[in-house]
């Protein structure tokens, strides 16, 4: 019986751009970047940010305009994706509707110069790994969607890639599938010591699965790190929006020392990481579920008056206009008798929000 | 770990075409041989040798034709790349250098030295008179540049074009090489055959006086003249043709989508009739109905006493039987433009508090313009390009397509007024098909996505329901009457004269005997028949071929010049069947290319003409498939030309059957062309029934027109049958538009 093993290999940007045919603004604009062997890199972004251009750059689907792209340190810039050992899970998993699973699985097998009594065994064992083994005689709409995605999974899988490629692999299934599927994808990828780029415009998601994450918006790199970096120190605005929602509240920075920032918001006065800012104007991003509520005039607070509060279930969302502008906050809290109109007190944790250029 | 494709050697495509290259140059008769292209008595007769079936390396060594010399030392210079890989820059331009310059030659020499040496003068004048000539090319030819042109596409390939994808760009070489040397050549041939004066010199003044005559242009009849030029006769008729099928054509998309069903069926069987019907029977129909011996003449003389007239031939007769020709095509148009109105539309305007008639007159209505617009065009086309109801029927009224027949095969045999009658009818026809496809192309509201707007068209205001089945309902009799008279009509010995009935025209035609070699085909029509069957079948399978590669081409692959392709492949759709076919008899008749009277030819004009056919069956059907599953294959290791056999044609296999069977009722029914093309050792069905015509022979021509009725129905129904009546009817909205193109 064969094993499914691994040869995976890094991938490495440098400087690419590309600029489709009659577009005026690149696609992908001088991104240049760096996965690793062996980990579940995340590409994160809203939709039409470039992250599907940069994994079809990986593929070799679509080509660079400039810059070169190395994967396992050897040049691939302008090989097509046939000559590239990398392997895709498409959104829509495009299963071949002609061939049953087990021909799926083998197809990649057949035209990689496998013996072809191999080509049998390592599609078995493709189909072993995802859980299908016994499913190999029916046609792609036989199965329920799940299912397909596994054969597709299975399928990219039994190549041995150098790189593993999910393009927006959840987001055909139902919302309860999404986590069994996620985690089922996290835990071959470990065993495996796969190298998988993963693309997604859900934050959940990516916070969820990733090793790193890259968010790119408007064909850049926004930033780039460990899901609880960007979550708890986001570089910019755009970051600490898109993942997970923040109030982005003006401030003033009056003094730094020793990398310690005294800030300034409205009648609060918090001591933060500097983050390499000078004194003066700044923002600061807060998390709505990191504020606190508390009585009128409590003290080191921001003065509110509630003008929306909706009731979701879980949690309570609050809107409160003060007087450094409207803040989001949520109440955990659901028994709490928040009503519009009510004045309360905000309060500012001192861990979590992060300061940010103004 | 996939295996990786890089050579040490030579590049396993290279070796290949420089193989087939040489293969033509030293193995294969570079000339044409007597006995047919694909004859193999070359072999007894004296090859290598002799002149007639020498390779041209043989013709080198005797030190003939030493201008062929060249193409072969260029086919061994791919040989200088050993041991180079393909993304080096060496590597790339060599092979284009060497393709292009194989080409350039290749077709300069075919060109410049002809049948009696230099084919130009100003050649003589500046390389001296050249006392060797030379035939049309052959197998051998063939080969050497297919070689040339791969190697070419080889090299772009490996700088790095489309992802320098091999099958991609080989495949676009292909295409376009087909398409310049067998639709653009001819046509630009006749352009300069019509600059030809009667002293045999080239001038645009001449060109202009013939452009110019009052023969085409006059307004005679304006003035209580006889006629007027015959342009105007083409494009009144046209302009209404057009017109009336439009309006036909939406009456009966309104009845097939917003009335009852009761009618449906029956509709849409009626628009397989124009695809299986010689285009010409329904002129004969007309003349048994409304000629001097028809019918209803007939009827109408007893009853009221007057002599019975011609008055059928000419424009009334046309405009009757090009309205039932041609309504079932702007049905079929216009059922997807009524059903592509959104009826969430409708719903919002009813909503809104329009009311029916308000509804479809203020949003159905203008939604549906565009639509109305290529119907009209479409029509339009048609009518112009028509050539076998104006061959029966017109009369005194000339238009442009038969006078382009009569200047060729008549007395007068003048190449250059046929090809100026084939330019003004050109100018129309592309005109319409430039609007056609950049004007209304941009201004299509009909939602073609994938997802089905929920909601219900609403139904038809009642006053218009009714009258719209009524016209409906007279045009489907009429239909009827027509095809009932054809088929009575096989069986009357002497229409109009002795009305009794006979099965001798069936005899005539096909009947079968025993002799001392057994079955013997004694009929008349077998010979036509039989080649006819032999010919469409041959050609369907390069129309498919060809059809289905350029639609892969058009919806899969992203090229520079890509729009340029698409307007190429789709342009003899708008050409005339009469322009192909005088275009090919001016072009293919003297070398380089020499084929007429060969059942190449025929099968070239069918391939050519029906290719449109063929593509827009395959973007149809293609566009239904997910882009995600070629990317998918691409991605596991296979390459495009892997992908394109194993995952796109299973998947098309619909689509490839219904292509191979219409391009083959097509070549079946096709007349406008051929007829020009046509020998006497290649006869066809279409051209046979035509001659019996002329010949005042109707019986024959009748019963051998319900025959190829009956036979393509038959083909019809076993494909329906195969593939499945969804399948062919979901592709059809796109796919069957253009199969009346035929004329």
């Amino acid at each position: 019986m064969s094993v499914i093993g691994s040869n995976a290999a890094s991938v490495e940007f440098s400087d690419v751009t590309k600029i489709y045919p009659g577009a005026r603004t690149p696609a992908v604009d001088r991104i240049s970047v760096h996965i690793e062997t062996g980990k579940l890199v995340t590409l994160l972004g809203p939709s039409g940010c470039g992250k599907t251009t940069t994994l079809r750059l990986i593929a070799g689907l679509e080509f660079v305009s400039s810059g070169a792209i190395m994967i396992g340190g050897r040049d691939v810039t302008t090989l097509p994706a046939t000559e590239r050992d990398v392997s895709m899970v498409f959104q829509s998993y495009a299963l071949f509707p002609h061939m049953s699973v087990r021909e799926n699985v083998e197809y990649g097998l057949k035209f990689s110069g496998y013996p072809k009594k191999e080509i049998g065994e390592r599609a078995m064992a493709g189909l072993s790994l995802v859980g299908l083994q016994d499913y190999g005689a029916r046609l792609p709409s036989q199965l329920s969607g799940g299912q397909q995605q596994r054969v597709a999974v299975a399928r990219a899988l039994v190549l041995e890639p150098q790189v593993l490629l999910f393009d927006e692999p959840l987001s055909n299934l139902d919302a309860k599938l999404r986590r069994q599927v996620r985690d089922d994808i996290r835990e071959i990828q470990r065993n495996l010591g796969l190298t998988v780029v993963y693309v997604t415009h859900d934050q959940e998601e990516a916070l969820a699965v990733s090793d790193r994450i890259i968010v790119m918006n408007n064909a850049v790199v926004a930033q780039e790190g460990r899901p609880r970096d960007l979550y708890d120190e986001p570089a910019d605005a755009f970051v600490a929006d898109f993942i997970g929602e923040a109030n982005l509240l003006p401030c003033e920075i009056t003094a730094i020392s020793g990398g310690q920032a005294d800030v300034r918001i409205g009648p609060v006065v918090l001591t933060l990481a500097a983050r390499g800012l000078k004194p003066g104007k700044a923002r600061l991003a807060i998390r709505p579920n990191r504020i606190g509520f508390a009585d009128p005039g409590a003290k080191n607070a921001l003065p509110a008056r509630l003008t929306k509060v909706t009731y979701v279930g879980k949690h309570l969302e609050c809107f409160a206009e003060t007087e450094i502008g409207t803040v989001f906050a949520i109440c955990g809290d659901v028994d709490a008798l928040l009503a519009i109109g009510d004045d309360v007190s905000l309060i500012l944790p001192t861990r979590g929000p992060v300061l940010i250029g103004h | 770990m996939r295996q990786r494709t890089e050579f040490d050697t030579l590049h396993p495509a290279v070796i290949l075409w420089m193989a087939a290259g040489l293969a033509g140059f030293v193995l294969l008769p570079w000339y044409v041989v007597d006995d047919g292209f694909f004859s193999l008595s070359w072999l007894m007769e004296g090859y290598p040798f002799e002149a007639d079936a020498a390779p041209a390396l043989f013709l080198a060594l005797q030190g003939k034709k030493l201008w062929l010399a060249p193409l072969g030392l260029l086919l061994l210079a791919p040989a200088l790349l050993w041991g180079r890989r393909k993304n080096d820059p060496v590597f790339g331009y060599l092979l284009i250098a060497v393709g292009a310059a194989g080409l350039a030659w290749f077709f300069a020499q075919g060109f410049a030295i002809g049948l009696r040496g230099w084919n130009f003068a100003w050649l003589n004048d500046l390389a001296g008179k050249l006392e060797d000539r030379q035939f049309g090319m052959g197998m051998g030819a063939v080969f050497t540049g297919a070689a040339f042109l791969f190697l070419l596409t080889q090299g772009i390939a490996a700088r790095g074009a489309v992802g320098g994808d091999n099958f991609v760009i080989g495949s676009i070489g292909l295409v376009v090489a087909l398409v310049v040397l067998f639709i653009f050549m001819p046509i630009v041939k006749m352009l300069f055959s019509a600059l030809i004066t009667d002293e045999g010199g080239y001038s645009v003044v001449s060109f202009a006086g013939k452009f110019l005559s009052s023969r085409l242009w006059g307004i005679d009849c304006l003035a209580g003249g006889s006629r007027c030029g015959v342009a105007w006769n083409s494009l009144f008729l046209a302009v209404i043709v057009g017109i009336v099928t439009t309006a036909l054509g939406l009456i009966f998309a309104l009845i097939a989508t917003r009335t009852g069903m009761k009618y449906q069926r029956l509709l849409r069987a009626l628009t397989v009739l124009p695809v299986i019907t010689p285009p010409f029977v329904i002129g004969l129909a007309i003349i048994l109905l409304f000629g001097l011996s028809g019918m209803f003449t007939q009827a109408w003389a007893w009853v009221f006493d007057v002599q019975p007239t011609r008055w059928v031939y000419g424009l009334p007769g046309l405009l009757i039987a090009q309205t039932l020709a041609f309504t079932p095509i702007a049905f079929l148009v216009l059922i997807g433009v009524v059903e592509g109105v959104s009826p969430s539309m409708e719903e919002a305007a009813q909503t809104l508090r329009a009311n029916r008639w308000q509804t479809f007159w203020t949003v159905s209505l203008p939604l549906m313009r565009p639509g109305l617009a290529n119907a009209f065009l479409l029509g339009f086309i048609e009518s112009m390009a028509d050539f076998g109801n104006p061959l029966v029927l017109g009369g005194n009224f000339d238009v442009l397509s038969t006078e382009i027949f009569f200047a060729i095969v008549g007395a007068q045999y003048d190449q250059a007024q046929a090809a100026v009658l084939a330019i003004a009818l050109l100018i129309f026809t592309l005109s319409a098909f430039y609007a056609q496809r950049f004007w209304l192309g941009k201004r299509s509201y009909t939602t073609v996505a994938g997802k089905g707007d929920a909601g219900v068209h609403p139904p038809l205001p009642r006053g218009v329901a009714i009258g719209i089945s009524v016209v409906a309902g007279f045009w489907i009799a009429i239909t009827l009457i027509v095809y009932a008279t054809i088929f009575y009509g096989s069986f009357v010995k002497l229409w109009g004269v002795d009305n009794s009935l006979t099965f001798n025209h069936y005899i005539q035609a096909f009947a079968i005997g025993w002799n001392e070699f057994g079955l013997h085909w004694k009929g008349s029509a077998w010979d036509s028949f039989w080649t006819t069957i032999w010919i469409a079948l041959v050609s369907a399978v390069p129309t498919a071929m060809i059809g289905l590669l350029t639609a892969y081409l058009l919806v899969r692959q992203r090229f520079a010049g890509k729009e340029a392709f698409e307007f190429g492949t789709m342009l003899s759709f708008a050409i005339p069947g009469t322009v192909i076919g005088v275009s090919y008899v001016i072009a293919f008749n003297v070398p380089p290319i020499e084929i007429t009277g060969t059942a190449i030819i025929l099968i070239i004009s069918f391939v050519f003409r029906n290719m449109p056919v063929g593509v827009r069956a395959g973007v149809a059907s293609m566009s239904q498939l997910d882009r995600s599953l070629d990317e998918s294959s691409l991605t596991l290791g296979a390459n495009s030309f892997q992908t394109f056999l194993r995952v796109i044609l299973p998947l098309l296999r619909p689509a490839i059957l219904a292509a191979l069977v219409y391009s083959f009722v097509r070549a079946m029914t096709a007349i406008s062309a051929v007829i020009f093309l046509v020998s006497a050792r290649y006869d066809l069905s279409t051209s046979y029934i035509v001659g019996r015509v002329e010949n005042n022979e109707y019986g024959i021509a009748i019963a051998y027109s319900t025959a190829l009725i009956v036979v393509m129905l038959a083909v019809i129904g076993m494909m329906q049958l195969i593939v499945g009546r969804r399948d062919i009817g979901r592709r059809g909205q796109a796919g069957q538009v253009q199969f009346a193109g035929g004329g």
